[in-house]
């Protein structure tokens, strides 16, 4: 079975699709591309597909995450084409490579998303003053609804960086936040700034996943498929030779 | 004129609200079209959740109809969720379409859908968000036409004040028609104001101006006539009817949404009508005669759906998919072409009488094997004559223990109360019939791990049907006999707890009862119900039958009526009914001799097997039965494995 991983986005309006909606989509899309899935044995047979950390609904994003089980070889940019072609404009197939074996589980390379958050109305002064109030604390808990009723979890724990930027003026949050569990998202983040220091923007924020992957050493959100492709071009080398 | 998007407005208030995906369109399939390149502006409307909405074939054959029009464009809408409508209010944005976020406000028509009365609310709350005037005679040439399409058409008297035009029968073609003479009024430049683009609509075959026709009620109560106020119109206005369906395959290209609906597949109409002369089924009684399309009609459009849509099911639509004429060969054809590509096939409900297990098992040959619905209705065999759909309790039984026997776990069995003539022993015969099923169940397939659901609901009287005369079963009844169903089925706990029950209790089927029969003057009723702030009646949630029995009580108060009149009275044979001057076809002397034999019992045949027995619809209509075998068969195609 042919392993592929891909990345696609979630851009415009679409941004208001459920993780839900996104697997609908995707394995519509997929069957209407004619990839030849691998399905699963039993009574009630499944395609082979896996999602990784969605981003919430509402939330817009540059870099989510899936892969799928084939039951014959295809060309990697051949399925992203045809499958980005069957997606509606918004769902887009950035990125589509082969999982080398032995290469790791692709989940377990994604622990950490690089958010940006437009913060229309809001004065980029008082969020930095916000920011650096929040960075100072050890600990800031929020409220958050979890399958088991409201739970309290420290957002604080999961910043690893956070800068103020200013666009078009409107006041930008970049900020890396590590996949804890229960997931903290931009919503928590936003009430951390509210809990420590009475930020409450007068406008639905707008938050964009950038980036996921692994954290490195310097803070940064490394590429997840990386590896795959390191060792597929090292691979091609070594034909190469021969 | 140029129309901008409300989207802009819109997006804001989405992230506060839930499900956001229905409300932003996009949908694989959906179009969009510039407003200014076309003369005629649709918007249609699903007056009822968009997950509901979304999946009606209706809507979207009318869609896809209107927008290949060079000349026209259709957007879709669909009843707006409370937490997202407060927001639109606190925001002054209006009711717009899910296509291009237009507001409805805007269209030169806006069509609405009712497969049920109770999405009438729902209509108001969407003219009232969209800034259109409730009442068709506050509206000037500015606003858009409001027309109702869909089954509860054939009765519009109660949402006569709300709606400009309603359209009896099949839309495809009619809505041609209305959108031709909306653009030659318009060309014209608007001659003669609103009242002169009614008239002339008024004019198309099929549709109906409640304004131009005047109702007079006589002492009584009962209506003493209702006479047109202008003789460019028809006295009478017949339905619609689409002759050889295969040269109408909508939907071509189905819509898909990303949310969830109700309906995770897509559908084909494999034969629209039916004349099993089910006594009780509006849906028969007014889309007669039967037109299948052909095997070969039906394998093509099965093959571009898929295709468009990806859906892993097909849905084989119909009243009663099981007796199209070529079945069979379409299950088995259809399962051979899609071997091995995960695609199952489904009927929505299969008549006992015609069910074989050859095709159920063609039916789930590549796609997973769900459970399996019958819907005898009556719970005895004299109810079952009373309603005309006979079956012996053997057969029955027999029937479900071989679909037992042959590995299907779950059977749905689905059941109405308070039929005409009905006594609770005839109820209580269900019971009996699920004991049985169950008993014979496990002896056949060797197992207890069966399980029989028994759903089922109070029976509404609806017009255009033998029925239109019954005085409805009140709610006590009903529910009185549900109770005693529920105790007789727990009585015996080793079989009872193979056995399901699902019901509703039978005050929402009185206001549906209602809002069937009722006359213009419940127009009141609806309204004040809105006011109040009833809307979607159709969800348990929502629905206030407190609501609905005080506004019924005062409203109708005025008119020295009540809710009973409207719903427990039975009729007689000479009074003239609210639905009287719209002609589905059917000759009132035949619903009339038809009522007589429900009474006594006496079973009548299916005309396209026994012979026609003059229900009138074919003549009035110029229409006739269309049915195959045609002895052609599906060609193979290549399909992707």
């Amino acid at each position: 079975m042919q392993k592929l991983r891909l990345r696609y986005t979630k851009r415009g309006p679409l941004r208001f699709a459920s993780h839900r909606d996104l697997a609908r989509a995707l394995e519509r899309a997929l069957r209407r591309a004619e990839v030849p899935m691998a399905f699963s044995a039993g009574f009630s047979p499944h395609p082979k597909i896996s999602y990784m950390g969605a981003a919430p609904t509402g939330a817009a994003s540059e870099a989510e995450y899936f892969e799928i089980g084939l039951s014959a070889r295809r060309d990697p940019e051949q399925v992203r084409a045809a499958l980005d072609a069957s997606l509606p404009p918004g769902i887009d197939v950035l990125e589509c490579v082969e999982a080398l074996e032995g290469s790791g589980s692709l989940a377990d390379r994604l622990d950490a998303t690089r958010w940006r958050i437009d913060l229309p109305g809001v004065d980029a002064d008082e969020l930095s003053a916000a920011v650096q109030e929040l960075l100072a604390r050890e600990v800031v808990l929020v409220a958050k609804r979890t399958k088991n009723g409201l739970r309290d979890v420290d957002a604080r724990a999961a910043v690893v960086r956070a800068a103020v930027a200013v666009e078009a003026g409107c006041a930008i949050l970049h900020v890396v936040v590590r996949q804890l569990t229960p997931t903290v998202r931009p919503d928590d983040v936003m009430a951390a700034l509210a809990a420590v220091a009475d930020l409450r923007p007068p406008l639905p924020i707008r938050a964009v996943r950038e980036a996921q992957g692994r954290l490195d050493d310097s803070g940064e959100v490394a590429d997840p498929l990386g590896p795959d492709r390191a060792v597929r071009s090292c691979c091609q080398e070594e034909r190469a030779q021969v | 004129m140029t129309v901008d998007s409300l989207y802009p407005q819109l997006e804001p208030l989405l992230a506060q609200v839930q499900k956001p995906i229905q409300y932003v369109g996009g949908e694989l399939n959906a179009q969009v079209k510039p407003w200014d390149d076309v003369a005629v502006h649709w918007a249609l409307m699903y007056p009822d959740a968009y997950e509901v909405g979304l999946p009606n074939q209706g809507l979207m054959i009318l869609y896809e109809v209107l927008n290949e029009r060079p000349d026209a464009l259709a957007e879709r809408t669909y009843a707006v969720w409370p937490d997202l409508a407060g927001l639109m209010r606190e925001h002054g944005v209006g009711q717009f379409t899910v296509d291009a976020h237009r507001p409805v406000r805007d269209f030169d028509l806006l069509g609405v859908s009712f497969a049920t009365e109770l999405g009438y609310t729902n209509l108001l709350e969407a003219l009232d968000l969209a800034g259109v005037p409730l009442h068709a005679v506050d509206r000037d040439e500015t606003h858009p036409v409001v027309v109702a399409g869909g089954h509860a058409a054939f009765n519009p008297e109660p949402v006569a004040d709300f709606v400009d035009c309603a359209v009896l029968g099949d839309g495809e073609q009619v809505v041609g028609d209305i959108t031709d003479v909306v653009a030659a009024w318009k060309a014209e430049g608007r001659p003669g104001g609103r009242v002169e683009l009614l008239a002339r609509l008024a004019r198309v075959d099929g549709v109906y101006v409640p304004r131009f026709y005047a109702v007079s009620y006589a002492a009584d109560g009962t209506i003493a006539e209702v006479l047109r106020t202008r003789d460019d119109v028809p006295a009478r206005v017949g339905k619609r009817t689409v002759m050889d369906l295969d040269e109408w395959p909508y939907p071509k290209q189905p819509l898909v949404p990303l949310a969830e609906s109700v309906h995770e597949r897509m559908s084909v109409e494999i034969f629209r009508g039916c004349t099993r002369g089910c006594r009780f089924c509006q849906a028969g009684m007014i889309t007669r005669p039967v037109r299948e399309r052909t095997i070969t009609g039906i394998g093509s459009m099965v093959d571009a759906g898929l295709k468009a849509t990806g859906y892993e099911e097909v849905g084989l639509l119909s009243l009663s998919s099981a007796d199209h004429s070529e079945i069979g060969q379409l299950a088995t054809e259809l399962a051979d072409r899609y071997e091995g590509t995960n695609t199952g096939l489904s009927l929505p409900s299969t008549r006992v009488d015609a069910f074989n297990v050859t095709l159920a098992n063609e039916l789930s040959r590549n796609g997973r094997r769900s459970g399996l619905t019958f819907a005898p209705e009556g719970g005895s065999e004299r109810i079952r004559r009373v309603i005309n759909k006979t079956v012996s309790k053997e057969d029955l039984v027999r029937t479900v223990t071989t679909a037992y026997a042959n590995g299907w776990r779950q059977v749905k069995l689905y059941f109405m109360c308070g039929l005409p003539t009905e006594t609770d022993a005839d109820v209580l015969e269900i019971a009996e019939l699920a004991v049985e099923v169950i008993r014979a169940g496990r002896e056949a397939s060797g197992t207890k791990d069966i399980r029989c659901t028994v759903s089922i609901g109070g029976f509404v009287p609806k017009p255009h049907t033998p029925f239109q005369w019954a005085g409805q079963a009140s709610a006590e009844t009903i529910d009185s006999r549900l109770k005693l169903l529920r105790e007789a089925i727990n009585s015996d706990r080793r079989i009872g707890r193979s056995i399901g029950l699902r019901y509703h209790d039978g005050k929402p089927g009185v206001i549906e009862g209602l809002l069937s029969r009722g006359d213009r003057r419940v127009g009141t009723v609806i309204e004040r119900v809105w006011r109040d702030g009833g809307h979607f009646d159709g969800w348990s949630e929502h629905f206030s039958y407190e609501r609905w029995a005080t506004a019924a009580a005062e409203e109708l108060a005025a008119f020295g009526l009540d809710l009973a009149w409207f719903t427990t009275r039975e009729r007689t044979e000479h009074e003239v009914l609210p639905w009287d001057h719209l002609d589905s076809g059917l000759d009132k002397e035949w619903l009339w001799e038809d009522w007589q034999d429900a009474i006594s019992e006496d079973e009548v045949g299916d005309c396209r097997w026994t012979g026609c027995y003059d229900c009138g619809v074919c003549p009035t209509m110029g229409t006739e039965i269309q049915i195959g075998p045609t002895g052609r068969s599906l060609l193979p195609l290549t399909v992707v494995r």
